[in-house]
Order: structure tokens, then sequence, then C-alpha cells
């Protein structure tokens, strides 16, 4: 930072104009956040902009606002905003509340950590449509799931867990379960452990020790992973696609925007059905971090 | 103040190993009522493993702690109702100073005006009536331990633990608070186990010490005993001992002993009944004196002189290069050779240890 200032002129006028601007931050080594700046204009800004302006020119017509009025008039299209939510919202929420307790259990050192870590985290590297393939195989009518549950005649015709909400559900929890526990882990183990210790010589139970000490200190990160696990939920494309029911039950979101975009040709549909998906996450992300903002949010001692 | 004196804390043969090493080996202490014991060695002693095990954060391998007549090292440590005071504080960041204090107290479920009360008396005992309504995070180090004091002394709890609780202060804060603990020991008459690496806080604080290595108890007694008479040559070299020659004993009758080596030659007080073999003589570098010529001195060459005021603190070398320390008002400079003698009664000579001793932490070194 002080580069700058060490290498001016000698004169006085330019070495204090470099000098003031040096205390401000701005010298030489801001150049660097120039490629990723440009990188973020070129891949993110301009087409977000580029979608806006095409969602606001209707292909048939009808003033800058027709794409809006037909999707929130449409009860089958704006019905799925409400199809993706109620998709979305449960997968994270159970993503990240199954996350605390294992996260928790494993927030100390032991043997073989590292091996659950892994194993647990597979199904990132799987990916959706690997994961959406197993489920086809193992949960479909005659996958070995049913075949198992059919001979020991606990039910007599195949459980309906693929092609539908089921599947979809079950393929957003797989994927993005291991993504939320790796978050909290992170999180649990910044938090300072003599922290409980300390709690436990005050008298402090488990429970107590965990509700009113570590939990508080985790509710941030834990908000947070929740926004993440919501928004890789919301975006779900391959998993309704394969494992669910796209005409029906899981025609999300990003499906009528693709289907829009790519099957109708009408492009402008397709990216007004993608800045509505844009506003609902805003929303969403917008209430959980004014709920956020509730907590303590400095540091939490320890070395995270 | 406390409503929970006890007649005594009794410690018998108690240990803990992580699997093969073992961290603390048949401690064995009986502590009185109100009385402020300090745990002293340096670190990876034993120390803070036993402080651990005493607030039950550590369950013990072997041994039995008894509270008077309770019997209480099966509880766990929210049931046994002590208080412990960490080196990096431990506050709870997401609580206000008066919340931190009042947390033990609402783990107890004291009835509100009970808590509030005895919340204001904390505060009040640590002088931070000031910032009772800040978040530990806008303090300073010196107040986050007052804080942290003040949480654990809150409960009124019949024993305070306290995990070197001055060493992440600076020099002076650290001699303000050391008063502090003492003047708190004295007002509250709280019974105290205070675990340090730095043998003045040690000192200057406690009732006894106890100092350990490896595990083992050295030596337990009061301040001025293990002071001037340490049980053997470890403990001698925490207490300010610096020189620990290493030499043979040649003769032993009821003056002292006669111990040689290549370079020097002198007469001390027998601490381990020495017939003879190999021995280690203890002296201060405040005992020696310069210009001596008695039979207990030796010749050495000034290597370094350091000014410390009122006197220079001197690392000579005998003719065999054997580093001497001593300490002088006379103003000797490099390369000066000079005559120091010592009191035949200021040479503590023991048997040498079967292992070597190691070097004392010098930057705590009692002078």
């Amino acid at each position: 930072m002080s580069a700058a200032a060490a290498t001016a002129a000698p004169t006085v006028p330019g070495r204090s104009l470099r000098h003031r601007l040096a205390e401000r931050g701005i010298d030489r080594t801001l150049w660097l956040v120039v490629p990723a700046t440009l990188f973020i204009l070129a891949l993110f800004v301009y087409p977000f902009l580029y979608g806006l302006q095409l969602s606001f020119t209707p292909q048939e017509g009808g003033g800058a606002l027709a794409n809006y009025r037909e999707f929130f008039t449409d009860p089958y299209l704006r019905g799925m905003i409400w199809k993706t939510l109620r998709l979305g919202l449960p997968a994270a929420v159970l993503n990240v509340v199954v996350s605390v307790p294992i996260a928790y259990a494993m927030r100390g050192r032991f043997r073989g950590k590292r091996t659950i870590t892994t194993l647990l985290v597979v199904p990132i590297a799987l990916g959706t449509v690997l994961t959406a393939q197993g489920l086809l195989m193992y949960a479909g009518p005659t996958g070995w799931l049913n075949q198992v549950l059919m001979n020991l005649h606990l039910v007599d015709e195949p459980v309906a867990l693929i092609h539908n909400y089921v599947g979809v559900f079950l393929s957003l929890v797989i994927t993005g379960f291991p993504f939320a526990f790796l978050l909290t882990l992170s999180y649990i183990s910044g938090i300072d452990p003599s922290l409980e210790r300390a709690a436990a010589t005050l008298g402090a139970g488990a429970w107590q020790r965990f509700s009113k000490v570590t939990l508080p200190l985790l509710m941030p990160g834990l908000t947070m992973t929740f926004i993440l696990s919501f928004v890789l939920a919301f975006s779900v494309f391959p998993s309704a696609q394969l494992v669910g029911d796209p005409t029906g039950s899981t025609r999300v979101i990003s499906i009528a925007a693709y289907e829009a975009a790519f099957q109708q040709f009408d492009y402008s549909m397709g990216s007004t059905i993608a800045m509505i998906m844009a506003a609902v996450m805003l929303v969403v992300i917008g209430l959980v971090l004014a709920w956020r903002s509730m907590f303590y949010r400095g540091a939490t001692g320890g070395k995270g | 103040m406390s409503d929970q004196h006890f007649a005594e804390l009794r410690l018998d043969r108690v240990g803990h190993s992580y699997g093969k090493h073992q961290a603390l080996a048949d401690l064995s202490l009986t502590i009185r009522g109100t009385e402020f014991i300090a745990l002293l060695g340096p670190s990876g002693c034993g120390k803070s493993t036993a402080l651990n095990c005493l607030a039950g954060l550590l369950p013990l391998t072997s041994g039995t702690i008894h509270l008077d007549d309770r019997r209480i090292d099966t509880l766990q440590p929210e049931e046994r109702g002590f208080g412990m005071v960490f080196q990096n504080y431990a506050l709870f960041p997401h609580l206000t100073v008066r919340k931190n204090i009042g947390f033990g107290l609402k783990m107890r479920k004291v009835p509100r005006t009970e808590l509030e009360k005895r919340v204001d008396e904390a505060i009040a005992t640590v002088q931070l009536a000031e910032h009772q309504h800040k978040m530990p995070g806008q303090l300073s180090g010196g107040q986050q331990q007052r804080v942290a004091i003040a949480r654990a002394i809150a409960l009124q709890p019949p024993l305070v633990l306290m995990d070197e609780p001055l060493s992440n202060l600076d020099a002076k804060l650290r001699l303000e608070m050391r008063t502090e603990i003492r003047r708190l020991h004295q007002d509250l008459g709280l019974t105290t186990v205070y675990v340090t690496h730095d043998q003045e806080e040690a000192l200057s604080l406690a009732d006894r010490l106890v100092v350990m290595r490896d595990g083992v108890m050295q030596q337990c007694g009061t301040p001025p005993a293990v002071y001037e008479s340490p049980a053997n040559a470890y403990v001698a070299g925490f207490m300010g001992y610096r020189n620990l020659l290493e030499l043979a004993a040649v003769s032993a009758d009821a003056d002292g002993v006669r111990v040689d080596g290549p370079d020097l030659s002198l007469t001390g007080a027998n601490r381990d009944g020495i017939k003879g073999g190999s021995v280690v003589a203890a002296i201060r570098p405040e005992d020696f004196r310069v210009g001596d010529d008695g039979d207990n001195a030796f010749d050495v060459t000034v290597e370094v002189a350091e000014y410390h005021g009122r006197e220079l603190a001197v690392e000579g070398a005998t003719s065999t290069g054997r580093k001497i320390y001593f300490r002088t008002p006379e103003r000797v400079g490099p390369g000066d050779k000079v005559r120091i003698g010592v009191r035949k009664d200021r040479v503590l000579v023991f048997a040498a240890a079967t292992e070597p001793v190691p070097a004392p932490d010098l930057d705590g070194v009692v002078v």
C-alpha cells in the first residue's frame, strides 16, 4: 500500500496527492482488480443487462410489460413460482437442519474424521446427473429398493419415488446436503472450543451449551449456508427434468425458461422468466438477511 | 462473601494419560479451604492437565478427588460448580459483559433480583461498572480478563481455577492484574488453584506452590520454603539458581561437601546426603561476590555485561569455558578477569539427576 508513496517523485504536490490517494487505498496494486472486473462485466453484468432489456421487448409486441403481464395472469405460469419454492425451501431447510447435529458431533478432532468427511462429500463430486441416474436405477419401480420392499411384503405395489416431487426432493437432498454440511462444519470449527468448556464450568449442561453458546454463534453462518443451499436448490434443472415430472408437479421455473427460450424460441419470454426467477430468489435472500441482522455477527473466537 | 467454604480438597494419586503418554502421574495434594495454591512448571509439565482434571474437563485415568467427604472426580464439570478463568478469557462474544458475568447464575436458575444483585457485586469487585453493557470484543485484554474473573467468582464457587490468566497480557498490565488477583483473594477468601509458568507470579501470589515436571510433582511448599530450600536441582533451576554446575563430589563431612571440577573447586551445603559421585551445585547469580578471595572462589573471564541499573548482570566463563552467571555492582566489562566467591551455605549441592536438567525459563527468573 505504501509502495506508491515511497517511490513517488520528490516534488511536493505530486507526492502529497499520491500519498493521500494511498491512504484511501488507491495505489498501483488496485490494477490487480482489473481482470476480475472485466470478467464480471463480460460474463455477468452484460448478459444480465442484455437479458433484462430482452425481457422488456416481447417478440409478439404488446408493450414492454407484455411478457410479465402474461406470466402473472396465466395461473399455470404463475404457479411455477410456488412449485419451485415448494421444492427449494424445504430441501434447503432440511439440508441445513440435518447438517447441524452431524457437524456439531464432528466438531472436535478424532480418528477417521477425514474419511467420514470425504464420504459425505462424494455426492458433490458425482454431480446431479449421475445422482439422478442412480436414483432412477435404485428407487425406480423395478429398482432394488422397491424389489426389497415388495419381497418383504411391506408394500403391495412399487412406491412411486421417481418421476414426481419425491424424486426431485431426494435428489436435491443428496446433492445439497454435502455442500451444506461442509459449510456448517467449517463455521462450527471456527467457534473457540474453550467457550463450551467455560460454559460447562459455569453449570451449563450439554443442551444449554449448545443452545446458549454454540447455536447463537453459529446462527449467522447457518443463515448463509441456508441462502446458498436455497439458491442451489431453487435453480434445480437437471434433476427436475430427469427424476421429476417436468410437465407436471416439478415443472420448475428453470424448465419453463428453458422451454420458452429453446423450444419455442421466444428468447424474450425466456428472459422474462429468468428475471422473475432472480427476483424471487432475491426476495427470499433479503428476508433471510433481514432476519439474520437480529443476531450477533462478530468474531467467534476461533481460528476459522 | 463465599458461603461455600470447605475444609479440604483432597487429590489422591490423581493421574491422566493421553494414550501412552502420562501427562500427570500420581498427584497427591490436600488443599485447605481459602488457600491459594500455584501449580508451577514449564509447558508440558502437567500443570494444566491437573487443573482440567480438577475442573472436570478432563477425566482422571487414575486416582480420586474428594471435597471434604464428597467424591467429586466422577461429577460432570457443570455439576462441580467450580469457577474457571481461561488463558484466552473464553468470554462469550455474543453476550454483553453483564450477561457474561450473569451466565453461571442464570444456568443455576438464580431468581432474577438475586441474580442482578450478585452480578452488580461482581462487576463492582472488578471495577467494570462503566463497561458492563459493552460486548467483550470492545474491551482491552486486561478488561476482558477482569470480566473472566468476575464471571468465575459471581457464582461464589468453593474453588476458583485459573489457567495462566495473565500470560496474554503485557508486562505492566500483568503486574497490575497480579496485585488485583492477590487483593481479590484476600478480600473474598476464595480457595484458588492457579496455574503458571512464571515463578515470580507463583511466589508472589501463592500460599503454597507446587512445582511440576513431566507430570510429576517435584516439591510442594510455601514460597520461602521452595525458594530457599529447593528439593532438587530442577526446582533450584526454576527458583533462580541459574548456575547449575555439574561437578564431582570429592569429600563430604559435617561442614559440607567439597565439589571439584577441572576449572573450579567449591564447598557447599549437602542437600542429598552425598558421599561422592556426580553432583550439581546450584548457585544464584546474586550470591556471587566479585573480588572475594576466600577459599570458595574461582576465576572467570567476563564475556557479556548487561546494565541493570544498580548492578550488572554478567555472563562469564571459567578456564574450561563453563558459563557462570553473576550480578555485581562493580563496573566490569568484556575481557576482564575477575575472581568471584560465594558463601558455603549459598551453594546447594544435589546428586546429579539421571536426566539432564532443562534450562530454566529465563524471562521469569527471580532476581
